[in-house]
């Protein structure tokens, strides 16, 4: 059922004679995205790393997204790449306590990436070191039916009343606001995160999923009665539970929903429903407290070094590459996100550059919920939202089960 | 005489007998030792240790000894009780599998022309995978374009134009979302779940009545035995072979229950459809999971669960053998 600890001892003994047999010069490389685009992405950039250094020998191995997930918790003792991608904040935790990843603070330090990549730089820490080198991000916010809302005459949101008035217009003319489908949890997560980050700020989503504020707090409690009242004055479509985020694409393409708080990759979804550049814009979700500062979720992808590398001089040399502004410019051109080199150059296309302005004007960028929190307490916290959507009359029994939960996860 | 010769011969010819069969088994023996006893004990073992899965980077493992605080944690915690509850549901209902395999049977068993072709449309769905028909019935319930929601619409919604000239429903009644409510998804899955297992029980029951005694039949007959008092003290008595089967394979399809729930609800909503042993995955393996410990301790608990079953029909296979013999 489990793996036994000899037999890791094993293959690990096993994975160090194969490796004073492998060439010095060998540089392993793990990705985790097989989709065309992301790949393509990642293949370029390798080439261009090749051409650089004609005397790196580069292998490659590119793996499925949740199967990475899954391998990277044996790989990095048994049988460790030079690099692998992994995501920052929470996410790279268990690795980095578990002294399974190498600080890379000289990588940053060299190649000036404290100016240029500045913004993403907290997330990117941890113990006051820093772990990796992030290649992409993207921003999250309301998508939403230009043609609805000419119809309607509304224009983008500027704060939680206009969106609430807007939203009584659309249910006035048989439009539900939102979609959104929570089957897999994590998208109500967004919802929430959002109306933390605008009831509270960026420090109190900081504190929450860091465990040092309560779920019964009366800040969050705020944020939990600001939902309510976007559930009862706005609303969601029915049977969401049933749905996961690719399913809740076919209302808001129907024209039946009008919003959806998503992040930038649903684009592609979008257009694949059949809608065109000119049905769908985006807008950054509205203020509801005017003095608290503008912070924005922008999950970001990243490349780390293992403790167990066999040629870290080289895999630090492929980090610095891939943070230059001109790589990850046609990087994040072909796969449609964003460059979190500031130096680095965007896409002319408007989703990315509203992205752009929106993340650069933050005062703070929060990873995800459940990259921003342990995994227990994520996974914990997400089902308790689901619960809260479902019926919001469980409102406080949902926080008093989270904070008996989160006493025993950051214990 | 017999004596003399066996002194002259070795070890082995004189013991042949007993040691072949040892001989045979040892391959299937060390397998078992090494994918179901030693993992048993290792999970056990586990149980007693707080470990995200990790090992450090020289290979050794992070796994901190915490003693009984795993099952102190799974006490104290409800989703545990919901996956138990939901456990002993499966436990209850899956055991309506057994009588209406019997009826299905008792019910093809006849010789009408294409009689083989009804059995088989009958037996089909213990052949898909459970996975399929898991997705299936995910289908099925969908409320949205499901055969439910499909119904649902014909009775309750009407159809007209949205905003924007799209066609569209507007439902004087929401329809039923029988996978996402916490109170009926359970039975959904369940539900699922009997559609093989009847199948299953149904074939046990159809090889069974093969073996009816067909003189016991006439003779009961001739007495005036018929309908249910045939089937009950006729019947049903030879039929305990089947019957015994049945219930065993039904006991350990309704705990082992975890395709359909990881395809059907992945354990939601919000944990109310898990079982213990998607519980276990959930809390060791899946994404969000990483405790390994824990999981542990939900695995040991669900094995002792399962061993009191299991014990009970050892010993009573070992009690009929005795009086067989």
């Amino acid at each position: 059922m489990f793996r036994t600890f000899n037999l890791t001892v094993v293959a690990a003994a096993a994975t160090a004679l194969m490796a004073s047999t492998a060439l010095a010069r060998d540089l392993v490389i793990n990705f985790d995205d097989l989709n065309p685009g992301p790949k393509e992405g990642f293949e370029t950039a390798v080439e261009k790393f090749k051409a650089a250094n004609p005397d790196i020998n580069v292998i490659v191995n590119i793996n499925d997204r949740e199967a990475h997930k899954t391998a990277i918790r044996n790989f990095l003792t048994a049988d460790a790449p030079d690099v692998t991608s992994w995501y920052p904040g929470n996410r790279m935790g268990p690795f980095v306590d578990a002294g399974l990843f190498e600080p890379i603070d000289d990588v940053w330090e060299e190649n000036g990436l404290k100016e240029d990549m500045a913004a993403i730089m907290p997330t990117m820490s941890r113990d006051g070191k820093i772990w990796g080198v992030p290649y992409s991000y993207y921003q999250w916010g309301i998508y939403y039916r230009k043609d609805i809302f000419d119809l309607l005459g509304l224009e983008e949101f500027a704060t939680w009343d206009d969106m609430l008035a807007g939203c009584a217009k659309m249910k006035e003319n048989g439009v539900t606001p939102f979609t959104i489908g929570v089957k897999f949890l994590w998208t109500a997560a967004g919802v929430f995160d959002y109306l933390n980050l605008r009831t509270n700020g960026y420090d109190v989503h900081n504190g929450l999923t860091a465990g040092e504020i309560k779920y019964t707090d009366p800040r969050i409690v705020a944020t939990m009665d600001n939902w309510e009242t976007l559930i009862n004055e706005c609303g969601f479509v029915d049977n969401h539970a049933s749905m996961n985020w690719q399913d809740a694409i076919a209302p808001f393409a129907n024209g039946d929903a009008a919003m959806y708080v998503m992040g930038n990759f649903s684009v592609d979804g979008y257009k694949n429903a059949g809608l065109t550049a000119d049905q769908i814009d985006f807008m950054p979700f509205p203020t509801i407290d005017p003095d608290v500062p503008l912070a924005e979720e922008a999950p970001a992808d990243a490349f780390f070094i293992p403790t167990n590398a066999k040629n870290k001089e080289d895999a630090k040399k492929f980090l610095a590459f891939i943070a230059q502004p001109d790589i990850q410019t046609e990087w994040n051109k072909t796969i449609g996100q964003l460059p979190p080199n500031a130096k680095a150059e965007i896409s002319d296309d408007k989703f990315i550059q509203e992205g752009f302005a929106l993340l650069n004007s933050a005062t703070g960028l929060a990873q995800f919920y459940d990259r921003d929190a342990p995994a227990e307490m994520a996974k914990a916290g997400m089902e308790g939202f689901q619960k809260f959507m479902l019926d919001p009359s469980t409102k406080m029994e949902v926080l008093e089960r989270l904070d008996e939960v989160a006493a025993d996860v950051y214990k | 005489m017999s004596d003399l010769s066996a002194n002259q011969d070795s070890w082995l010819t004189r013991n042949k007998l007993s040691v072949a069969p040892w001989f045979f088994l040892a391959p299937a023996l060390a397998f078992f030792a090494i994918y179901v006893v030693i993992p048993i004990f290792e999970s056990i073992s586990l149980s007693f240790y707080e470990w995200n899965g990790l090992y450090a980077p020289d290979g050794s493992s992070t796994a901190v000894w915490v003693g009984f605080q795993n099952y102190v944690k799974l006490w104290d915690d409800p989703n545990f009780w919901v996956s138990l509850k939901n456990n002993l549901a499966w436990l209850i209902l899956y055991m309506l599998a057994v009588p209406a395999g019997l009826f299905i049977a008792l019910f093809l068993n006849q010789t009408v022309p294409g009689m083989r072709f009804y059995k088989s449309m009958f037996f089909f769905p213990f052949v898909i995978s459970q996975v399929v028909v898991g997705l299936i019935f995910g289908w099925f319930y969908n409320p949205d374009f499901g055969v439910v929601g499909s119904i649902w619409k014909a009775l309750y919604c009407e159809e007209t134009t949205n905003i924007l000239g799209n066609v569209t429903f507007r439902c004087s009644r929401n329809a039923p979302d029988i996978l996402s409510s916490p109170e009926w998804a359970t039975y959904g899955i369940i539900f699922a779940g009997l559609w093989p297992q009847i199948a299953y029980c149904m074939i046990l029951y159809l090889t069974g009545l093969n073996n009816v005694a067909s003189d016991q039949i006439e003779a009961a007959r001739l007495d005036g035995a018929k309908g249910w008092k045939m089937l009950w003290y006729v019947v049903l008595p030879q039929l305990k072979p089947a019957t015994f089967i049945a219930v065993v394979v039904t006991v350990i399809g309704a705990l082992r229950s975890f395709d359909m729930i990881a395809i059907m609800t992945q354990g939601g909503p919000f944990g109310s459809t898990n079982v213990l042993a998607h519980y276990m995955y959930e809390v060791a393996i899946s994404e969000y999971g990483e405790r390994y410990g824990y999981g542990s301790a939900v695995a040991t608990v669900l094995f002792l669960i399962m061993l009191v079953y299991i014990s009970y029909f050892l010993w009573r296979m070992y009690q009929d053998e005795k009086v067989s013999r």
